[in-house]
């Protein structure tokens, strides 16, 4: 069972790499249960849009 | 090739490279060096221009070489390449309890989309990111901002994989709260 902490930085992670179907499954069990997280996933997908978008707001 | 590219023609992008170069390098001087040699690098190479991509996206390509070059010229510079004065995993530990949970869960965000349009915005996203500790910022912008792969960054700065992906869950994390103190007004 995945932690919110662990949660995270798969989340983070699946950025960067392919993620296995059994990571996949744990997040989503663990995002079921957990609205911090369900927040946090929205947010991260926010910063990651945003950074991307800063280069046309300088 | 349409318009010719001149020292007039560049100098209305300079500006914008600096703030861009600043963004990465953190350093006001190192930046304009690096656009200087942008610009100049653009003027030799001219005839590679083509006009199909705008000029700014063709300078910002060069730029973003010639950030690199600093970097890696950085790093062999030891007395440049200081630690951070923070230790970086502290952040990580103060948003969690010993169990693994959130000390204080996210709240949601009241439309981020809308503030995407907002030019405050932008400057509080631009202070978050200098308020990181300066390793992580670095990977960070490295992924983000120039669009670079983890393996070219690791590659770049000579760590492992794993450490960038630590490195940029901590730039996240940090993001986040500093965007959530400071714009969205989740202050508790």
């Amino acid at each position: 069972m995945l932690d919110c902490k662990q949660n995270t930085e798969l989340l983070s992670q699946s950025l960067e790499r392919p993620i296995t179907l059994r990571e996949r499954m744990a997040m989503r069990m663990h995002l079921m249960m957990c609205r911090g997280c369900r927040n946090f996933e929205k947010q991260l997908a926010f910063i990651h849009k945003a950074a991307r978008e800063l280069p046309r707001k300088l | 090739m349409s318009a010719a590219i001149n020292l007039d023609v560049l100098n209305e992008h300079r500006s914008y490279l600096v703030r861009y170069a600043i963004l990465q390098l953190r350093d006001p001087h190192l930046a304009e060096d690096a656009v200087q040699e942008t610009l100049v690098a653009a003027i030799e190479s001219k005839s590679k221009f083509s006009a199909q991509s705008s000029l700014r996206t063709w300078l910002v390509g060069i730029l973003k070489h010639k950030i690199l070059d600093v970097l890696r010229k950085r790093s062999r510079e030891p007395q440049l390449n200081v630690p951070d004065g923070e230790d970086e995993s502290e952040l990580v530990d103060a948003l969690f309890k010993e169990n693994g949970h959130w000390a204080d869960p996210p709240q949601t965000w009241a439309d981020p989309e809308q503030s995407m349009e907002n030019t405050h915005f932008w400057e509080i996203f631009e202070q978050c990111n200098q308020h990181m500790p300066i390793n992580t910022a670095r990977v960070f912008m490295m992924r983000e901002f120039m669009d670079m792969t983890t393996e070219e960054i690791c590659q770049e700065l000579a760590i492992s994989t794993t450490n960038c992906w630590v490195l940029l869950h901590r730039a996240r994390l940090s993001l986040r709260e500093c965007l959530d103190l400071k714009w969205f007004g989740n202050a508790r």
